[in-house]
């Protein structure tokens, strides 16, 4: 294994975590680690469970079996003297509150205004003042190079402009994880390039951790500490970009990279 | 006797039914509010309380609400030591509020189920809490898109105050009765109200519809 | 007394079980109420329609205006200008009729929107399919529209269906025997309106379940592609 995974204090952590949906099992006994400040992209083919880590992450899906760590503290349960309980709600929100999300379909709020989408949650969840709320959203708008925007509705924005808000939006609650769920693939190709500024910008953060799922192969390389590459629900061979790219060693992963990377042949 | 004596007394009726409308679909918005979400909570005695109100509500006539309401309800009060003896208005108000808030209860549910689910799940990773994703996400997004259907209740709320005044309560479909009775001159007086009674309906129309522009600032042009 | 059947008021149960079929006999007429002012609010309807989609505005305003006066105003309004005006034209109906008239009139209003909006969800593409084949456009309607519409229609014509059942009470005021004019007589003249008020309720809990299911069992196993009228 590469030498990131050494480090004892990773700040996520799966511990044998099965996800079902019926009968398919989207991940199989899955063991994965991210360390504090790390850029971790996830990359496979589709089906193979890389979004699903991203939206357990989330507490946008329940787990069956096995146990998530956030920060040392087990996402989906509560310590109970020495058991783990499934943790209720206040847990839950306690434990959103250290990570951030950006959507494939951006999930912007249509009926507030680009600003008010970047002060609703502050406002309303962390009880920061209307004002300092309204500061912070232009600081974000000025890094992501929208703040003539900020007083118009999303629909009237385009896919790059909308994500980019996305973006700015999750940062407004200072998460220290921040997962990028497909960030580009609804976007049109002369789109992509923006967001991934963006993000590429945010990669330069030492303190943020961030987990990427995408399909921008060379966007990947350029910003990722690491690349796993998950298949049927495990995570088949990770590592350094350059070692994944230039000498993966799974047969299964040079298939996927051949595919992805020359799909004309 | 004139025609023009009748609207005295027709006028008179026709404020009594607009305050019913006004005060039932008020009251009725609220009953669909209250049970609609109530039937989406995971409360389950919430939940069930709310889909026996719909059903009873909506799987039965108004007028029979209406007398059970009216003759009906003070026997049981009796039984039960209670004094639930109403006045007309107060039995007329309730009544349909309660039927009108059943056909509405439907309408906020659908429209509240059909807030797309991404827009739950953008307000979760917001780590909102689920009392303010209501309010500050689902509900501001479902209302504009209960408008129109909200709007025809209320006229179809409108047309059923008439059926009050089989509880003697002075509307107008009331005091048209009264008026029959006295002159015998049906064409006139029944001609005189439908059109009172159509005129009341383009006029509540109206408000519906300006009420309707004012909560279609909360929805998204885009969508 | 009432239909020849005595109450027993010894006991609530003893009241109840005794009027039970006294009521079955307003239920009776509450159902042919149903059943008569729904086809007077099917030809009724289908006539609006046709001249609300009338080639000239001569004929389609005021189809429209009336379509639009008949839904605004109050289905017993309605009920007792039939009830007193028919007369003194020198038409004088039955109660029964008279009422089942009314609700065939106001529904009629309702069923004329179910036809329109049905015909209209048929694609307009599929007209413009028809024309390109060149079909006849009484073809095209008879061969392509309406076999395609009529699963449309159908479930909400049922809608309205349990809707009229719910109103017929009202035609207990022009002294129509229905059930909840049965049970209301029977509360005047003993006093215990609870029980009588009460089964009525319930029995038309009974009849709402059973008509919504039979109008969800035709939404699901009507062919959305289109009925074949062969």
């Amino acid at each position: 294994m590469n030498d990131a995974t050494n480090t004892r204090d990773p700040i996520i952590k799966f511990d044998k975590v099965v996800k079902r949906f019926g009968d398919h099992v989207v991940l199989d006994e899955l063991d994965f680690e991210v360390q504090r400040g790390e850029k971790v992209t996830i990359i496979g083919p589709s089906g193979s469970g890389k979004s699903t880590v991203l939206r357990i992450l989330m507490t946008l899906e329940e787990i069956n079996d096995g146990v998530v760590y956030v920060g040392g503290e087990p996402l989906w349960h509560q310590r109970k003297g020495d058991s783990l309980a499934p943790a209720s709600e206040q847990h839950l929100r306690q434990m959103r509150s250290q990570l951030g999300m950006v959507f494939q379909q951006f999930n912007l709020f249509p009926h507030m205004t680009v600003l008010r989408n970047l002060t609703e949650a502050p406002v309303q969840v962390l009880g920061v003042s209307k004002a300092e709320a309204r500061k912070r959203g232009m600081e974000l708008l000025e890094m992501v190079g929208l703040t003539d925007q900020a007083n118009k509705y999303p629909h009237q924005l385009s896919g790059g402009q909308q994500q980019r808000v996305g973006i700015a939006r999750a940062l407004a609650m200072r998460p220290k994880v921040m997962l990028f769920d497909e960030p580009t693939s609804a976007l049109d190709p002369e789109l992509v390039g923006e967001v991934l500024n963006v993000i590429r910008s945010l990669a330069d953060e030492h303190d943020l951790t961030m987990l990427l799922v995408t399909h921008e192969m060379h966007f990947a390389r350029q910003v990722s500490d690491r690349i796993c590459f998950f298949d049927q629900g495990r995570i088949k061979e990770q590592g350094k970009p350059e070692e994944i790219f230039t000498a993966p060693k799974e047969e299964r992963t040079r298939a996927f990279l051949k595919a992805v990377l020359d799909p004309d042949d | 006797m004139e025609w023009t004596s009748y609207l005295a007394p027709l006028s008179q009726g026709a404020w009594v039914t607009v305050q019913l409308t006004v005060y039932s679909t008020i009251l009725g918005g609220l009953c669909a509010f209250v049970f609609g979400l109530g039937k989406l909570s995971h409360n389950p005695l919430l939940k069930g309380f709310s889909v026996a109100y719909i059903e009873i509500f909506r799987g039965t006539s108004l007028l029979v609400q209406l007398f059970w309401i009216y003759f009906a309800l003070p026997i049981m009060g009796q039984a039960i030591g209670l004094d639930l003896r109403f006045p007309p208005v107060v039995a007329g108000v309730v009544a349909l509020a309660l039927n009108i808030g059943a056909y509405g209860a439907e309408v906020v549910r659908g429209a509240v189920q059909a807030v797309p689910k991404e827009q739950y799940e953008a307000a979760t990773a917001l780590n909102f809490t689920s009392r303010k994703r209501l309010w500050r996400i689902t509900l501001p997004q479902a209302i504009p898109e209960m408008m129109p259907t909200f709007g025809n209740l209320a006229v179809q709320n409108l047309k059923d105050t008439a059926l009050v005044s089989l509880i003697s309560l002075g509307d107008l479909a009331f005091r048209a009765e009264q008026i029959r009775n006295f002159t015998q001159d049906s064409v006139t007086v029944y001609t005189l109200v439908l059109f009172m009674y159509f005129g009341m309906a383009l006029v509540l129309t109206a408000c519906m519809k300006l009420l309707e522009r004012y909560v279609g600032r909360w929805r998204a042009a885009g969508r | 007394m009432f239909f020849g059947i005595e109450w027993d008021t010894s006991s609530q149960w003893a009241f109840a079980i005794s009027i039970f079929p006294i009521l079955l006999h307003g239920l009776v007429v509450t159902l042919q109420a149903t059943v008569v002012g729904f086809f007077i609010a099917l030809a009724l309807g289908l006539v609006l329609a046709a001249l609300k989609s009338a080639p000239t505005r001569i004929i389609r305003w005021p189809a429209k205006l009336v379509t639009e006066f008949i839904r605004d105003t109050p289905l017993l309004i309605q009920l007792f200008f039939l009830f007193y005006v028919l007369p003194e034209f020198g038409l004088t109906l039955p109660a029964f009729l008279t009422g089942a008239l009314a609700l065939g009139v106001q529904y009629s209003a309702y069923t004329s929107e179910v036809y329109r909006a049905g015909l209209e969800a048929v694609a307009k593409g599929q007209r413009e399919a028809a024309r390109a084949l060149n079909l006849a456009s009484s073809r095209t309607f008879t061969h392509i529209i309406l076999p395609q519409a009529i699963p449309r229609i159908i479930p909400a014509l049922g809608n309205y269906l349990v809707s009229i059942m719910k109103d017929v009470p009202v035609l207990s005021v022009v002294t129509v025997l229905e059930m909840l004019g049965v049970a209301k007589i029977i509360g005047d003249r003993t006093g215990g309106y609870l029980i009588p008020l009460s089964m009525v309720g319930g029995l038309y809990l009974v009849m709402t379940l059973i008509a919504s299911f039979g109008v969800r069992y035709l939404d699901t196993h009507l062919p959305k592609r289109g009925l074949s009228l062969k």
